[in-house]
């Protein structure tokens, strides 16, 4: 009897085929792009999100040509942050037309995809029950959607902020055809670095390259003397070096900085002499630095 | 996944997707070229929507891939997408009442089945509102 191997094609379906067109199609996309960078965190509530739309405009006032692929499809938040909520994507010649944010920031999101901010991402299912089969698999697929299915243009660099928690790592590098570095965010807690360890442990498994850590919320400046306090314990050092990937900037805790979210202005475009928006700046100089260093490197 | 006659040890060929069940669960139906034997593949509602979570069609793609095809066919609730044509004549309409023209486009191309707002489905809804 023939075994799986010896017969050719698959009957008429050419799944394989249809595999490889998608595929093809992503490369073509990220052709276009010269750096893809996934912006990545351990848990929750670090401010990752609050990070990646800051670094992109900042990125963008240093004159490079930006787009966020907002990939926390569950809890999109990145059109609210770039003031685009309300927006829709449009079809153009060459795919979906992503939305245009501050400084010409290009935005694709689940949130301009669903009809009101109440609605959930939820999809139709024969098993709406058992969703834990096939949940992964969609949400992968989406991903790759939004990367293959949005006219891009040419981009100096996509900044790719994925929902909290290490699996979500995996999940990109199985679909991007290459990842050209990796930023963790996390803040200067046991807990937080904890868990932001696993995602480094991970990327280092699958051989993406860490550009560093962004330590958010490191400290703070205090409203009434002045005077900069850490937020944390003091064992940022200790930590670090457990981490042991370079910090990249050390962002500030700053009431103002959820504010400029909430209000969807870029705190690094607001307010250009706030601590923390010169750290996002330092921020995007040290990506772009890093990211030239590699192109330069035979 | 390929279906062997076994009586034939030859590959069988897929034929057609077979009628569509309760539920709307994946069948298939393959056929020996050779003695001509046909089987259907009966997948469980779980199997189904693996499959069509990793955006591929049993017996080949009937179309050409649309943008964000997976997501605006299984998304429970999806917006629909306009041309860039489209909206750049929905922004020639004063804007106290864009709103409501958006909702009675958007409304009218869910009624046709229409996978996008186009020039065409904005001027049915004209036609059909006597304009």
């Amino acid at each position: 009897m023939k075994t799986y191997h010896e017969i050719a094609g698959d009957g008429g379906s050419d799944i394989a085929g249809q595999v490889a067109a998608r595929e093809a199609r992503l490369r073509a996309r990220m052709g276009s792009i010269a750096h893809s960078l996934a912006i990545v965190s351990g848990k929750g509530g670090v401010g990752k999100s609050a990070v990646t739309a800051n670094l992109a405009v900042a990125l963008a006032m240093l004159g490079h040509r930006v787009g966020v692929l907002d990939a926390d499809l569950n809890g999109p938040c990145m059109a609210r942050m770039l003031g685009v909520q309300g927006e829709t994507l449009q079809l153009g010649a060459n795919g979906v037309e992503p939305a245009l944010g501050p400084v010409g920031v290009k935005l694709a999101s689940m949130d301009l995809l669903l009809p009101h901010t109440a609605a959930p991402v939820q999809w139709r299912a024969p098993a709406p029950g058992h969703s834990h089969a096939w949940h992964g698999a969609i949400e992968t697929a989406a991903l790759g959607e939004f990367l293959a299915d949005t006219a891009w243009a040419e981009l100096d660099f996509l900044l790719v902020d994925l929902a909290p928690g290490p699996e979500r790592l995996a999940g990109l590098h199985g679909i991007l055809p290459r990842c050209d570095g990796l930023i963790a965010v996390t803040i200067p807690s046991q807990v937080a670095q904890l868990t932001v360890q696993r995602s480094i442990t991970l990327a280092r498994r699958l051989n993406a390259r860490l550009l560093g850590v962004v330590e958010n919320m490191s400290t703070y400046l205090c409203p009434h003397c002045g005077a900069v306090q850490r937020l944390f314990p003091a064992e940022t050092e200790f930590q670090r070096a457990v981490l042991g990937v370079p910090v990249l900037a050390s962002i500030p805790f700053d009431p103002q900085l959820a504010r400029c979210c909430d209000q969807g202005v870029p705190m690094v475009l607001a307010h250009q002499a706030a601590p923390a928006a010169r750290a996002f700046m330092e921020l995007a100089e040290q990506v772009g630095a890093r990211c030239s260093a590699r192109e330069e490197c035979p | 996944m390929k279906f062997l006659c076994v009586a034939c040890d030859e590959a069988m060929k897929f034929v057609d997707t077979g009628a569509t069940t309760p539920g709307d669960v994946l069948a298939a139906v393959f056929r020996c070229p050779r003695c001509g034997t046909r089987t259907a593949l009966l997948a469980n509602p779980w199997e189904t929507q693996l499959v069509r979570s990793l955006g591929v069609s049993l017996g080949g793609r009937a179309a050409p891939h649309e943008p964000l095809e997976l997501m605006r066919e299984r998304l429970v609730e999806a917006r629909l997408l306009w041309t860039e044509e489209a909206e750049r004549r929905l922004e020639r309409v004063p804007e106290f009442v864009r709103p409501m023209v958006r909702d009675s486009v958007e409304r009218h191309a869910r009624e046709r089945g229409c996978r996008e707002v186009t020039c065409e489905v904005m001027d049915e809804v004209r036609s059909n509102m006597g304009m």
